[in-house]
């Protein structure tokens, strides 16, 4: 469905310092620095996957999206969705795609959400049965009711979320490119847009590629993760085998019937936190089960859970490893 | 995609149409912000009752003259609004000029049809003007010529094309530089004083109508103006009509190769 290979896209960016005379100094020369938004990386993504695309900001994620949705010319390099080349933005190719920005609006900020609708109906050319199904059985997923008669500058930012995800969907996409679809929800809210995005692709086989800083998004929606960080790829595969090469040891967390302190279970492993009555140990793969076996012999363990460590970390030393191999690099 | 696009057409038009009465309050500030041809008129009617005022042909204008002057003017302005620079600004500042990329029209038509949609709560403004111009005696100013009054659409849809094209160009030119508005100021700026807005261009010296005549604001206002109030004769108003139409089509391709090169531009910068 998606082909991506040796994609690049390089900018040229204005570099002016702050001042009064920098300023003056811009008017008749200008310094411009080259910046490397997507160095060269190659994917490709099957008919009805979820991929998470993860980075850190300005990794390029956006940007990949954008050439994706045929909004930006790639540098170099070779893009083709559904047989496609998105930058010729062909009429045709825009009725398969929609890309959702969290940060960005297409309802029209004074009417209601319904209006919006209608005009996507009419702009996709969707047939009026076929918009009615939809928006019935999108109304329904999204618990839309009477929100959609509200003008949407009154609605919550949820609302209004939930409305952005029904406008794109109007036209039953096959390809949809979600860039920060939860940003600003609230964990409730979050978890509706989850849940839906979810249901939408197993109802539909859509393909979805999403980006998100939240990894409770990804890890709910996203069996496959592409790790973008300076414009490179720097990782493609299951979620599950990242954390293994990122983080190999498991968290074993106890809760104890009476506090314990740190000394006591430190021999354990290594001890993440301690705190009255629970802590939580970081111990290798291959251990937890003798290291469970030691704690429930040795300490009031009332409950224990074993879990992969939290994806925020794992990402979060990701990128750490990342940035200090280009330092060394560099030195 | 020409075949959706004229189909999505009356939706488009629908949606502009409510978006222009989504605000009453700002409606009804919109609707005094369009009264300046009408503060033109009593200025001008004032001074013509003071001293007597003659135009560079050696016309004679009169308080009514004057009245029938400026009411033509509102009806005129009224009907070849257009704000698609403005839109195109704001939308390239704020990042959302991406969600009309990402739709399968034309984005122009989507502004051009916009802008359009509009037109019958400008056109209801207008009709008390309209009664007002035709029921007195300001009516002895217009013209009596049917075959001129014939030519006066294609006047019409000539300056709301000059207007239209003008505001793509400028407004496209937010894909090249950071502030666009600061020309569209100018523009406003040349156009107030060049068009006929303010005064009619008989007034300026010779030399100055002269030069009015080789702009295009002239067309965007004076010329259906003249049209109404009876300036030009069937024969005399063809060549104009056609620098009219010449200046309509030069806008045309120069907006839309402004527009084009800025979306490549943006295309290869991002936005």
């Amino acid at each position: 469905m998606i082909e991506v290979q040796q994609l690049t896209k390089h900018y040229r960016v204005h570099k002016r310092p702050p001042g009064l005379a920098a300023a003056l100094k811009s008017l008749f020369k200008r310094e411009y620095t080259a910046v490397k938004a997507v160095d060269g990386i190659t994917f490709d993504i099957k008919a009805g996957e979820r991929v998470g695309f993860l980075g850190p900001n300005g990794a390029g994620k956006t940007t990949t999206l954008k050439t994706l949705a045929g909004l930006l010319h790639p540098s170099s390099g070779q893009v083709r969705v559904d047989g496609h080349v998105p930058q010729k933005r062909e009429a045709e190719y825009l009725k398969k795609i929609m890309l959702v920005m969290g940060q960005k609006q297409q309802l029209l900020w004074d009417l209601p959400p319904a209006e919006t609708f209608e005009m996507n109906r009419a702009i996709y050319d969707v047939p009026r049965a076929d918009f009615t199904r939809r928006m019935k059985e999108l109304g329904d997923l999204l618990e839309l009711g009477e929100l959609v008669n509200k003008p949407t500058r009154q609605l919550s930012l949820g609302e209004r979320m939930k409305c952005e995800l029904a406008a794109a969907l109007v036209h039953g996409p096959k390809v949809l490119f979600l860039d920060e679809p939860t940003i600003g929800l609230d964990v409730s809210m979050q978890v509706v847009m989850r849940d839906f995005i979810r249901r939408y692709n197993e109802q539909y086989g859509a393909t979805l590629i999403l980006t998100s800083h939240y990894m409770d998004d990804v890890a709910a929606l996203c069996p496959r993760v592409i790790v973008i960080d300076k414009g490179t790829l720097s990782f493609d595969g299951k979620l599950d085998d990242l954390v293994q090469k990122v983080r190999p040891e498991k968290r074993v967390t106890l809760r104890f019937s009476q506090p314990v302190t740190r000394e006591q279970v430190s021999p354990l492993g290594q001890v993440v936190t301690c705190e009255g009555a629970q802590a939580v140990l970081q111990v290798s793969h291959d251990q937890v089960n003798s290291v469970v076996g030691r704690a429930l012999a040795t300490l009031p363990v009332m409950d224990l859970n074993v879990e992969n460590p939290p994806l925020e970390e794992v990402m979060s030393e990701l990128f750490a490893r990342s940035r200090a191999n280009r330092e060394e690099q560099a030195a | 995609m020409i075949g959706r696009s004229l189909r999505a057409l009356p939706a488009l038009v629908r949606v502009g149409f409510v978006e222009s009465l989504a605000y009453r309050t700002e409606m009804i500030i919109w609707v005094f912000s369009t009264t300046m041809p009408l503060v033109m008129m009593t200025l001008w009617t004032a001074v013509a009752r003071s001293v007597p005022v003659v135009g560079g042909g050696g016309k004679s204008w009169g308080t009514t003259a004057f009245v029938s002057y400026f009411l033509s003017v509102f009806i005129v302005r009224q009907l070849i609004s257009g704000w698609a620079g403005w839109e195109m600004y704001y939308e390239v500042r704020q990042g959302t000029l991406a969600m009309r990329l990402l739709r399968p029209i034309h984005p122009l038509l989507s502004y051009g049809v916009g802008n359009l949609a509009a037109l019958p709560l400008r056109a209801a403004v207008t009709l008390p003007v309209i009664v007002v111009l035709f029921a007195t005696n300001a009516r002895d100013h217009l013209s009596h010529d049917w075959h001129v009054w014939l030519l006066f659409p294609f006047a019409l849809v000539g300056g709301w094309v000059i207007t239209f094209f003008a505001n793509v160009a400028i407004g496209a030119l937010s894909l090249f530089m950071e502030s666009s508005v600061k020309l569209m100021d100018v523009w406003l700026a040349a156009f107030f004083v060049f068009s006929g807005y303010l005064f009619p261009l008989d007034l300026f010296p010779d030399w100055l109508t002269a030069a009015a005549k080789w702009l295009p604001f002239r067309y965007q206002i004076g010329l259906p103006v003249e049209l109404m109030t009876g300036v030009h004769t069937w024969e005399s108003a063809l060549p104009l009509l056609a620098k009219q139409w010449a200046w309509a089509a030069a806008l045309i391709v120069a907006s839309l190769a402004i527009w084009n090169r800025g979306l490549a531009r943006f295309q290869a910068f991002g936005g």
